[in-house]
């Protein structure tokens, strides 16, 4: 799905490696049997189908395209190092992605406790940015990969709900980490169109948000 | 405890986290020290070791820390990679083994704690939910020994120590896992025939009787 962060994950890997791949854009409001197939367990994209077979979970997918197609490897090679990288790929996709989407659908008062939340996140990843370009070193790698979303899809949230976190006087590593990942060409040349994303997600916002009023 | 050698792992006797680790690090005959850790009053050791999350478990190698079980239990199986292997060597086997350990991270637990701590509907959904995961698990498992096949693997480490909360959540919920998912609780005894799991596993009574403690805690009946 063209909107989503998890997919464009995987593409980001499949394209730092030169791994050619097919495409399929999938109706998340009308599923198509192939996706129900491939992932009847959770019913969502991305899924990666690799000799038949199929791979779900963006971060699984990840560490399974670095593990068959060893050339510019994406994770450490140290054990420590690559428990580092896992720990915070799950701290973005758990707390940051929480912390976002409460600000996300939060109105008056209670978008301001909950931007306090998310900006503790953000403080942890300014932290661990100490001394290095990209979370993976000179390079990017798995860590930059799963971070992603936050180098684009954050900044499309605080248009949409009129915020803002991105603050270069309180995250300036972080943000200038955001500026040096999406000009790496892999990355710059594969995201979504910026209006068509703030678009999308626009609705997205009134749908929940109107689904919540009803609740 | 930067700079000084050795295993040591911060954890808390009833956690299935920290037992999962625990389960890991005796498959592999890795010597640590353990210490227990206070929740209600967290030690200083330990807000050292995982300021961001201050959660248990923490393993700490060579004064180096590793948090977030899962996390832990790769780091184990790679740093001692020379024995009993929890992760298959083939990358699609591994994909689905991270992602089924994964899934129990996203639905038993937290099920689990809906079912002990929700009433009436809440309750019962999460039971349905708790039901609908144990049976997806079980189709995983199907005929085999070990989810990881012959071997004892990574998504047995994963979901074995949650084998000694079932008797809570089925008092809790009022249903039977035997019953509905008769091949799990068949694996589950499998496991504990491994000395790794007997070890650490808690008696489902002291894990029921810590549940109620918590329950009253959070002035459920």
């Amino acid at each position: 799905m063209w909107a989503a962060p998890a997919v464009r994950r995987v593409e980001w890997a499949l394209k730092l490696k030169g791994i050619e791949y097919e495409y399929i854009e999938e109706d998340l409001f009308n599923k198509s049997p192939s996706l129900l197939k491939y992932n009847p367990v959770n019913k969502q994209v991305p899924v990666l189908l690799h000799r038949g077979k199929p791979l779900i979970e963006s971060l699984v997918i990840l560490e399974y395209i670095d593990e068959t197609w060893k050339d510019n490897p994406i994770l450490p090679k140290d054990p420590h190092g690559r428990a580092m990288a896992r720990y915070w790929a799950l701290y973005s996709d758990y707390k940051c992605r929480d912390a976002t989407k409460d600000v996300f659908l939060a109105v008056g008062e209670d978008q301001g406790k909950a931007i306090k939340c998310l900006e503790e996140t953000l403080k942890a990843f300014e932290e661990e940015l100490k001394g290095k370009t990209f979370f993976g070193g000179q390079s990017i790698g798995y860590l930059d990969l799963a971070l992603g979303w936050m180098a684009f899809w954050l900044g499309v949230s605080e248009e949409v709900a009129c915020y803002k976190v991105l603050d270069i006087k309180m995250f300036p590593r972080f943000v200038s980490w955001i500026e040096n990942f999406l000009k790496v060409p892999v990355i710059r040349d594969n995201l979504p169109s910026r209006d068509k994303t703030v678009e999308f997600f626009r609705e997205y916002r009134q749908l929940q948000l109107s689904a919540l009023g009803n609740a | 405890m930067a700079g000084e050698k050795g295993v040591v792992l911060l954890d808390f006797w009833v956690s299935p986290f920290g037992q999962r680790v625990r389960i890991a690090l005796q498959e592999k005959c890795v010597e640590y020290e353990y210490k227990e850790q206070d929740l209600a009053n967290k030690s200083e050791l330990l807000l050292k070791y995982n300021p961001v999350h201050k959660k248990i478990p923490v393993l700490v190698h060579d004064g180096k820390p590793v948090c977030e079980s899962l996390v832990i239990v790769q780091y184990i199986d790679e740093f001692w990679s020379h024995k009993s292997p929890l992760l298959p060597s083939d990358p699609y086997c591994r994909a689905n083994a991270r992602f089924w350990a994964d899934f129990i991270d996203k639905k038993i637990y937290d099920c689990g704690t809906r079912l002990w701590k929700l009433k009436g509907e809440g309750k019962e959904e999460a039971k349905k939910e708790m039901i609908e995961a144990l049976k997806l698990l079980e189709g995983e498992l199907g005929e085999k020994k070990y989810f990881g096949g012959e071997s004892f693997g990574f998504v047995d480490v994963a979901l074995v120590p949650f084998v000694s909360w079932f008797y809570a959540y089925e008092t809790c919920g009022n249903f039977s896992v035997e019953k509905e998912c008769p091949k799990i609780v068949a694996w589950g005894k499998r496991c504990m025939e491994r000395e790794s799991v007997s070890k650490t596993l808690e008696d489902p009574k002291k894990v029921y009787e810590f549940v109620l403690v918590l329950k009253k805690r959070f002035g459920v009946e």
